[in-house]
């Protein structure tokens, strides 16, 4: 088992750990710390993985900017600080939810094992394939209309978070009474 | 690198996440767990990717893709959270029971084709 | 043959363009209906006029074949003497029943499709004279079950005239099933429906013994039925609800003569069937006796002239069961004469009097001369007396059954003397209820509340005109080369000696006992005489009350039970399925909760569920 194995194994078991965390700690800020720590391990998988460019942009955007949002989400709907009793649904639920994702699992993982294993991931020779020159190029001449329909999926996207949060918009000022409050 | 590993973690992480979704009654933590889930896809592309050694990358972009719709989902999801939160002063997702069918007489429908 | 098909096409025509076209052409109805009839008339007239100067006729047009897929049908027609002369006798009571009905009906809201109906009637009773095929006869057969029973209950609006319809129609659809079981047993013995072959083949006998009293038997069912005699007479009094010239065309004078006809024109297969002669002769002796006591204790006018006509229409049942085709067609040739006549006369003094009711008439001998004289003739011919012509066809039929008595008959001895004694008796009841109902009509005072008028012209003129065959018709049965030789039969229609001469005494008797009664009590009604037997009478021995508890009330009372059983079983299991489901639904209603999660872990479990499934399958 080579240096690289080791830390991958290390890094998925605290990716899943702190996965795990995230969905049954009673504590809301806590989900979103341990998201942080499961979304940076598995950025530590991308690197290993010599997929560098993908890191970083995982780290920037995953870490950077979406749990700051999913933060901001949590202080505007007033998330009670400290442990809170009613975060999962009622004990049946629950029951029949991990006995599915327990299921899920299962079968994806028979799955896999059937279809891949003993396949094995070369990682020597050319370490250049996830570097941001290569990435880089691969976006702007393969893959530059998608990118561009992406743009405006994110201006879509803007525009409608803008107006969704906003409270005037799409409503009369005389009929504003009437509308949502 | 066995290429199970990177997909057994995937896999894990997905379950996890679909555990969340199913489970969380608080609808930002149901974002997190969805995120999981997104990042066990991207997992999986880039083991794939890196696998197959594709010319072209494309699971690293299709990754970078995820990660930016993944953002734009949850830019709009949190909108959509906060305006319910806004008009009900909570965010609990197994309290918005609005679309459910009110229970019926069930003895009203064979009277009603008399 | 032309006159034939014309005879029969333009009744029909005139009954679909008034059917058609009546409604809005109002003033075309009566010259329509009226000429289609007096087409028919002329028709028939040349058509009588061959049959008498070529005696005996026998004449056929073959029509078109229908193919069947077992044996044909042809639409074919025939001519000889009896068909010409039954035809004269329909076409002339149409016309006459036409002309009256334009006054008797004068401002009737469907006088229109009345008058298309009489012409529908008559052409399909030209159809039943006139075919040559068993199942082109039962079509003119139906068609005119079918207009009596509209025109029984042309005012609808009254209870009576709607359940005499329904009546008459049920009643005489019952004998029709055995009449129509009787022409499948016919035809395939004979393999035909021709009339022709059929009675060709019981001429030559090939025809068993046993399959001729089986289809006799059965015909005789929708005989008895069409022409009212027991144990199905019981419609024809309640038929009396339609108006009176429908009584007098189709309840009197031809539709119900139809059954007496059909017999006569099979009758050779019925002579191969002697125990059907046998019941023949039964049913008429029943018959002729009981409807005439019922017609001595009736105080409707037009009851006593449907009784009457049941008890005559049994003497030509029984002249056919004693042997005598000839004197059947003679006393029906003159019966269609005389109770047109008395019919039309009846419906004169009820439309003068505005009642049916003969206590609330009497005294209208000077206020209606004309009608007073025609029906003194009608009741005469009625009665059997000498010289009307009910007398001479009544005693062709009496002398007939003295034949057969003396055992030259090919029905059994017994079976003849009953007719020949049931015969006599009734004479002198007819003769009895004749002079009742002459009496209590035309004499004493009125006792009524209005004053009556002598009918319109239209209405006189037939009577008179009808009053003419009434009178005379007897004298064609004086020779033997007059009415027998028309018919083709050699056979004497005089009256016997013996016979007349006690007809004669009985029938005076009769009519003198009741004018004794009368003198006594002028104002009252001489039935009441009979006493304790009077209310038998005038139930006609409680027939109807027998049908009603053995017949209408089982029947009613099943109808019940399947009412009960379609609200209580049926229904109840389809709104019990309902509700079922309806259960069945609000229990999954329970799922929908608007948990969105729950919803989610549903999809998500099927979703694994399947994939294990497929993993584990395959």
């Amino acid at each position: 088992m080579s240096v690289v194995e080791v830390l991958f194994v290390l890094l998925g078991i605290v990716a899943v750990g702190s996965a795990l965390l995230v969905v049954t700690t009673n504590q809301l800020v806590h989900a979103a710390l341990w998201l942080v720590v499961c979304l940076g391990s598995v950025a530590g998988c991308y690197l290993l993985l010599s997929a560098e460019f993908v890191a970083w942009v995982q780290v920037l955007i995953y870490v950077g900017a979406v749990v700051v949002l999913l933060l901001f989400g949590l202080m505007l709907t007033r998330a009670p600080i400290g442990a809170s009793t009613d975060l999962d649904a009622g004990l049946g639920q629950r029951a029949v939810a991990a006995l599915t994702a327990g299921g899920l699992a299962g079968i994806v993982i028979t799955a896999l094992v059937d279809a891949f294993s003993g396949e094995r991931i070369d990682l020597g020779g050319d370490v250049s394939t996830g570097s941001s020159a290569s990435a880089g190029s691969a976006l702007f001449r393969g893959w530059v209309l998608p990118f561009e329909v992406l743009s405006l999926l994110l201006l879509a996207a803007l525009v409608g978070a803008i107006v969704l949060s906003r409270r005037d918009v799409g409503v009369e000022p005389e009929a504003a009474d009437g509308g949502p409050t | 690198m066995p290429l199970l590993m990177p997909l057994l973690v995937a896999a894990l992480l997905f379950s996890i996440g679909a555990y969340g979704v199913l489970v969380r009654r608080n609808a930002i933590l149901v974002l997190m767990s969805v995120e999981l889930m997104l990042n066990a896809v991207n997992l999986n592309l880039v083991a794939f990717d890196v696998w197959l050694r594709d010319a072209l990358l494309s699971g690293q972009v299709f990754t970078l893709f995820v990660i930016t719709i993944a953002a734009a989902e949850v830019g709009l999801g949190l909108a959509i959270v906060l305006l319910v939160f806004r008009n009900r002063e909570t965010s609990q997702l197994d309290l918005l029971t609005e679309l459910r069918e009110e229970p019926s007489d069930p003895a009203g429908v064979g009277t009603a084709a008399r | 043959m032309i006159p034939v098909v014309v005879a029969i096409l333009a009744p029909a025509l005139a009954a679909l363009l008034g059917l058609g076209a009546g409604r809005r052409f109002p003033r075309l109805v009566v010259p329509v209906a009226i000429a289609g009839s007096a087409v028919a008339f002329l028709a028939a007239l040349v058509l009588a006029a061959r049959a008498i100067s070529s005696a005996p006729l026998h004449d056929r047009l073959t029509g078109p074949t229908v193919p069947t897929g077992t044996f044909p049908f042809g639409l074919d027609v025939r001519l000889d003497g009896l068909a010409a002369l039954v035809s004269v006798a329909v076409a002339a009571v149409a016309l006459a029943v036409q002309v009256y009905s334009t006054a008797y009906l004068k401002g009737d809201p469907r006088y229109s499709s009345y008058a298309a109906l009489v012409s529908l009637f008559t052409a399909a009773m030209m159809l039943v004279v006139f075919a040559d095929d068993l199942l082109v006869l039962l079509v003119g057969w139906e068609v005119m079950g079918v207009c009596s029973y509209f025109l029984i209950g042309h005012h609808w609006e009254q209870e009576g005239a709607r359940a005499g319809a329904v009546k008459a129609f049920v009643v005489t659809r019952l004998g029709d099933v055995g009449f129509l079981f009787g022409i499948f047993t016919l035809a395939a013995s004979v393999k035909s429906f021709d009339i022709e072959r059929v009675q060709a083949a019981a001429l030559h006998g090939q025809i068993s013994q046993s399959t001729a009293t089986v289809a006799t038997l059965l015909l005789l069912c929708g005989v008895v039925g069409k022409s009212a005699q027991f144990p199905l007479h019981t419609w024809l009094p309640d038929a009396m609800a339609g108006p009176t010239p429908v009584s007098a065309l189709i309840h009197a004078a031809t539709m119900v003569a139809a059954g007496i006809y059909l017999v006569a024109r099979l009758y050779d297969v019925f002579l191969l069937a002697p125990s059907t002669l046998a019941v023949m002769a039964v049913i008429a002796a029943i018959t002729m006796l009981g409807a005439a006591l019922a017609a001595l204790a009736q105080d409707d006018i037009k009851r006593v002239l449907a009784y009457s006509t049941v008890s005559q229409l049994a003497y030509m049942l029984a002249a056919l069961a004693v042997g005598s085709a000839g004197a059947a067609a003679f006393h029906l040739l003159t019966h269609a004469a005389f109770k047109a006549l008395l019919f039309l006369a009846a419906g004169s003094v009820i439309h003068a009097v505005g009642t049916n009711l003969m206590r609330d008439m009497g005294g209208l001998r000077r206020a209606m001369p004309v009608t007073f004289v025609t029906m003194t003739v009608g009741l005469a011919a009625l009665a059997g007396l000498p010289p009307f012509s009910g007398f001479f066809s009544k005693e062709a039929v009496l002398a007939a059954a003295e034949h057969a008595a003396r055992g030259e008959g090919p029905v059994a001895t017994w079976a003849a003397w009953l007719v020949l004694v049931t015969g006599l008796l009734t004479v002198g009841i007819t003769a009895a209820y004749a002079t009742r109902l002459w009496l209590m009509t035309f004499f004493h005072e009125a006792r009524g509340p209005v004053s009556p008028h002598e009918a319109s012209p239209a209405m006189r003129w037939p009577l008179l005109v009808l009053a003419v065959p009434a009178t005379l018709l007897g004298a064609v049965g004086l020779r033997s080369s007059w009415l027998p030789g028309w018919l083709g039969l050699d056979e004497s229609l005089r009256p016997g000696a013996v016979t007349a001469a006690l007809s004669v005494l009985l029938a005076v008797a009769g009519a003198v006992s009741v004018a004794l009664v009368w003198r006594r009590a002028p104002a009252t009604d001489p039935s009441g005489r009979l006493g304790r037997f009077r209310p038998a009478f005038a139930r006609a021995f409680y027939v109807d009350e027998l049908y009603d508890r053995v017949a209408v009330r089982p029947v009613r009372s099943a109808a019940r039970a399947v009412l009960w059983t379609d609200d209580e079983v049926v229904a109840a299991g389809s709104l019990g399925s309902g509700r079922c489901a309806g259960r069945a639904g609000a229990l999954l209603q329970l799922t929908q909760r608007g948990n969105v999660q729950a919803y989610l872990t549903g999809v998500l479990a099927g979703i694994v569920l399947l994939a294990v499934g497929v993993v584990t399958l395959t």
